[in-house]
């Protein structure tokens, strides 16, 4: 069982915004879902990779990037080429 | 109490282009924004492809510090939501990194050599940058840069075997020789070097200090980090395990939220990278030659004394320098490159780089003829410097020496100069007839007075001797 | 010789969230016919949405690989499609942009997620599209509208410029009303892009012929097990029977890997969305973040404001999978899992050629009436067995049940969509 202290915090975790309102469903939800997961926990050992193909790259040859108005172009109120955004404090 | 110290260093690796997309690494003199792609800038629907010569630069120095590299080894996404991280996870390597194990030696606190283990080497790519401007509305928000966003690194992570900031200075620089002497790294680009600093004071809990950005402040850093520590535990306080950011300006350390390090990074595999099955490639690189062999060799070949050689092996350029500059004088090229030439350096905060090599030859040839004293020869190395600071083209030690009139006084003119000091001393040289120790030196300085420096004072102390004689 | 194509048909079932009402083409296999894309795959200049506010008015600055083949295939490239935002749903109802109608029922969903693209198609809109399909996004909505889909081997057609939900999953593909011209886009779109690392270097596709005498058909016991509606069972059983007809021999065969293949589906695309989704973050593109709040709380706020519940809800779990603790217990495991049906492919295509089941358990859903999550998911159990081990499947129309249409499903061994694409046909030809 999952808590809704225990989705709260994976909210935090996840930096994902829920209401108070929503927290009981999701909870449940979240419930339900999980609990169809464990299937899985049928299974002995877990692998951590499913990744086949190896070797794969590109030489070291610069290629043309964007231009600095492409760069930007869907960033909200640029400033001196630099996009702008909240400031971590 | 006993200090325990970790280092987790990361490199810029000296490739053209990024690790995953193929935007340009010379971003330095360019505005912001002008090396970016739909890859590094984190545009829906872009994907990751790895640059070969990254994993060779990696390898070469997995090779180089003698570490291991497994068969199989991934990348991985390392989740976490930053401004300056445009996909909101870092590319890097989990549970299979590139190398593992290696070492380095260093010479320790007693002055012997002392092995410090690695743990690991991998490869990952480096966030943009986020620049804070000043006051007012401006310093409400942040402004990023992903030019950088995307270059490849590597975190080379020891093991905690380091037992003072001494030693940490010291295996930093061994390391960064290491970087350069095998040409995949450039500590003369800003910020191509990074610090976090596990520390600890033994029976405690460990400290980790994120965010050292200089090697400078790698000392800086610890020492207060130690005393900080210390100073807890002699008040019978007790260390939390944190995470802490070196403040450069301040040269302190402080507290991150708690909230900022409580990180669950939620790592995978990266399934848009194929795994890097790369083992056999080590066997392929030729390492150049290193730091150490050098070392020897230049204690064998030119005769150094360890302190000299040490020094000048210490740094890539400048043991190029010196081996440029040497040829025939080693025992002037070694202290006057060592001793003088990298005073007057640091002084000026000014690289090897920049040194003329021919006019440095040429003082030292200067030099070796005895043709100044070693005060002028000081006087004309500086005037050197002053010329590159001031871009004006570099002379040769000859033709400063004639222009300032700084050959050394010798021979008859010398004898006159003598001559008539002593004459205008009287009362010294009959001191020194009368065997007074001081009266000699009183006169040989009145010497170097009249000719400003440009005679060498034994030579006066024997012309003296002479007159004095007759 | 190229031209300009003048798209001026309504979209009464709102399958397009973007429409180019006049487009210029080239000369090429594709030279002026119609395409519509799904709105989640790249085209320069033209929004691309994922049918997400998070992108809303966001505009690529580059093309999707299959974008650059189609145009100079000589496509007539006429606008983005609906679907489910970043393909998380199985009705095209989950879109900022409103559901889609079901061309052969408007009161039902298309089925989803490239709702969009198969309504398009279905309803004469275009000739063909391009969907995407995750853990079953083409075929279960050319299922739901009675027209063919195809998802290609995982690394067949370049990902690059296709907006990745789960990334080791998904796969662009083609939508059409018959066989052939399925095919047709599907030569134009597959083969090796340096820009995708996952995508293969193999030779182009061989012309399509129908094909299915002596072939080995498996056909699961799994695929018509519990869940699947009897009627759609019977449907697709008597169109196994007539691939028999046909010369087709058909085995029974079981997958008991089946019973996990949906929690590894879940917990690994929602792992790998929850990653995918962190870039959202109003900064670079997108709506703008309140640039005057601390970063954490304008981020969080701005997906909160912008992701769909269901979004959101996904990106919860996969966090959750993929959370200290966890990671060993589901993301670990459904990898496990996910071998194992790999390996149960393997085995069963030692003994056949081709396997077959139904596309999805129903018939397309009502409008509306999508019910809670975990039931949705569960429809996906007949598609995803594909997605996990990366092999190709078609799905074509054979027949209907209570009047909508059912699908069957044709799966290859890795890299055989010759193989599946030329038994689809022979079965097209020998039903019409």
């Amino acid at each position: 069982m999952v808590s809704k202290e225990e989705v709260e915090h994976i909210a935090a975790i996840a930096d994902i915004g829920i209401d108070d309102s929503e927290l009981e469903l999701f909870t449940s939800q979240f419930n339900e879902i999980i609990g169809y997961f464990d299937i899985l926990d049928s299974i002995e050992e877990g692998l951590d990779s499913t990744q086949t193909r190896h070797n794969v790259f590109r030489e070291d040859v610069p290629l043309p990037s964007l231009s600095q108005e492409d760069a930007l172009l869907n960033s909200t109120d640029p400033e001196d080429g630099f996009i702008r955004a909240p400031r971590v404090i | 109490m006993t200090v325990i110290i970790g280092l987790e260093i990361h490199c810029q690796l000296n490739t053209q282009t990024k690790l995953f997309c193929g935007c340009s690494t010379d971003y330095r003199e360019d505005g912001p924004n002008t090396h970016v792609c739909p890859v590094c800038l984190g545009l829906p629907g872009s994907l990751p492809i790895t640059n070969r010569q990254a994993v060779i630069y990696a390898l070469r120095v997995a090779k180089a510090l003698h570490c291991e590299v497994p068969e199989v080894s991934e990348f991985a996404r390392k989740n976490y939501f930053y401004p300056d991280l445009a996909k909101a996870y870092q590319i890097t390597q989990y549970d299979k990194p590139l190398a593992v194990g290696g070492y380095i030696d260093i010479e320790g606190e007693d002055g012997g050599e002392k092995r410090i283990q690695l743990t690991r080497i991998h490869m990952e790519e480096d966030p943009g940058r986020l620049l804070h401007m000043g006051s007012g509305d401006r310093g409400r928000y942040t402004l990023v840069d992903y030019n950088r966003s995307g270059v490849p690194l590597i975190e080379i992570v020891t093991e905690p075997e380091l037992s003072s900031p001494k030693e940490a200075r010291r295996f930093l620089n061994k390391l960064r020789a290491t970087l350069e002497y095998l040409g995949t790294f450039d500590s003369e680009k800003e910020g191509s070097l990074r610090v976090d600093a596990n520390i600890s004071i033994k029976g405690h809990e460990r400290v980790e200090v994120k965010n050292i950005t200089s090697y400078k402040g790698v000392e800086k850093a610890l020492m207060f980090e130690i005393t900080r520590q210390k100073g807890m535990i002699r008040r019978n306080a007790t260390i939390v395990r944190e995470t802490r950011h070196y403040q450069e300006a301040r040269g302190v350390t402080t507290s991150a939220r708690s909230k900022e390090f409580e990180h669950d990074y939620r790592y995978f595999p990266e399934p848009d990278l194929a795994l890097l099955r790369v083992s056999s490639w080590v066997d392929e690189i030729t390492l150049p030659e290193l730091p150490d062999a050098r070392l020897d060799r230049f204690m064998k070949d030119y005769g150094l004394s360890k302190n000299h050689a040490r020094t000048l092996t210490g740094d890539l350029r400048l043991a190029d320098f010196f081996e440029e500059v040497c040829t025939g004088i080693p025992e002037i090229a070694a202290p006057w490159t060592a001793d003088i030439l990298l005073g007057e350096l640091n002084y000026r905060d000014m690289p090897i780089s920049k040194v003329p090599v021919q006019a440095f030859r040429s003082l030292l040839m200067e030099v070796k003829k005895a043709s100044v004293t070693d005060k002028s020869a000081v006087e004309v190395l500086r005037l050197m410097l002053n010329q590159v600071m001031d871009g004006t083209p570099p002379e040769m030690a000859d033709e400063i020496i004639a222009r300032l009139g700084l050959a050394k006084e010798e021979g008859d003119s010398i004898v006159e100069i003598v001559t008539s000091v002593l004459a205008e001393h009287e009362a010294a040289v009959a001191d020194h007839r009368a065997g007074k120790p001081g009266a000699i030196n009183f006169l040989v300085g009145q010497v170097m007075k009249a000719t400003r420096g440009r005679a060498d004072p034994k030579e006066i102390g024997r012309i003296i001797g002479d007159l004095l004689k007759e | 010789m190229g031209g300009r194509f003048v798209f001026e048909k309504p979209d009464p079932h709102n399958a397009f969230i973007t429409r180019c009402m006049d487009v210029a083409y080239g000369d090429g296999p594709l030279s002026g016919i119609p395409i519509g894309i799904k709105d989640n795959i790249s085209t320069a200049g033209i929004p691309t949405t994922c049918a997400s506010k998070i992108l809303e008015g966001y505009i690529p600055p580059y093309d999707a690989h299959v974008i650059t083949l189609l145009r100079s295939a000589g496509a007539a490239i006429v606008g983005k499609t609906n679907m489910d935002e970043f393909g998380m749903g199985t009705t095209t109802e989950n879109s900022a942009y409103g559901p889609t109608q079901n061309p052969a029922d408007p009161t039902r969903a298309p089925g989803g997620s490239s709702g969009g693209s198969a309504a398009a198609v279905a309803s004469g809109l275009v000739r063909m599209a391009l969907g995407t399909d995750t853990g079953g996004s083409i075929r279960c909505p050319a299922s739901f509208c009675g027209i063919v889909g195809l998802k290609p081997t995982y690394g067949r057609v370049s990902r690059h410029g296709l907006i990745a939900y789960a990334n080791s999953f998904e796969q662009i593909g083609p939508l059409a009303r018959n066989v052939g011209d399925c095919a047709l886009l599907y030569s134009v779109i597959a083969g090796y892009d340096p820009k995708d690392g996952t995508s293969l270097d193999l030779p182009p596709p061989a012309p399509l012929q129908a094909e299915i005498q002596g072939k080995r058909i498996g056909v699961p016991a799994e695929f018509f097990g519990e869940g699947v509606n009897p009627e759609v069972a019977d449907v697709v059983r008597s169109a196994i029977d007539r691939l028999a007809d046909l010369g087709a021999e058909v085995v029974s065969c079981t997958m008991p890997s089946m019973r996990y293949a949906l929690a590894a589906y879940y917990v690994t695309s929602m792992g790998e969305a929850a990653s995918n989704l962190g870039r959202y973050d109003g900064v670079r593109y997108g709506p703008a973040p309140e640039f005057f709040r601390p970063w954490h709380d304008a981020y969080s706020r701005l997906r909160k404001e912008y992701f769909s519940e269901e979004v959101r809800r996904r990106i919860l779990l996969g966090t959750f999978s993929l959370s200290a603790g966890y990671q060993g217990k589901y993301y670990a495991k459904a990898q496990k899992a996910r071998s194992m049906v790999r390996s149960d492919f393997n085995r069963l295509f030692e003994e056949v050629d081709i396997i077959a089941g139904p596309t999805m358990p129903s018939v397309a859903f009502r409008l509306g009436k999508s019910c809670d999550p975990l039931s949705m998911y569960l429809a996906d159990i007949l598609t995803v067995p594909a997605n996990l081990a990366g092999i190709p499947a078609v799905s074509v129309p054979c027949g209907t049940a209570g009047g909508l249409p059912v699908g069957l499903q044709l799966m290859g061994r890795h890299f055989a969509e010759d193989e599946i694409l030329a038994a689809a046909l022979a079965f097209e030809e020998g039903s019409a």
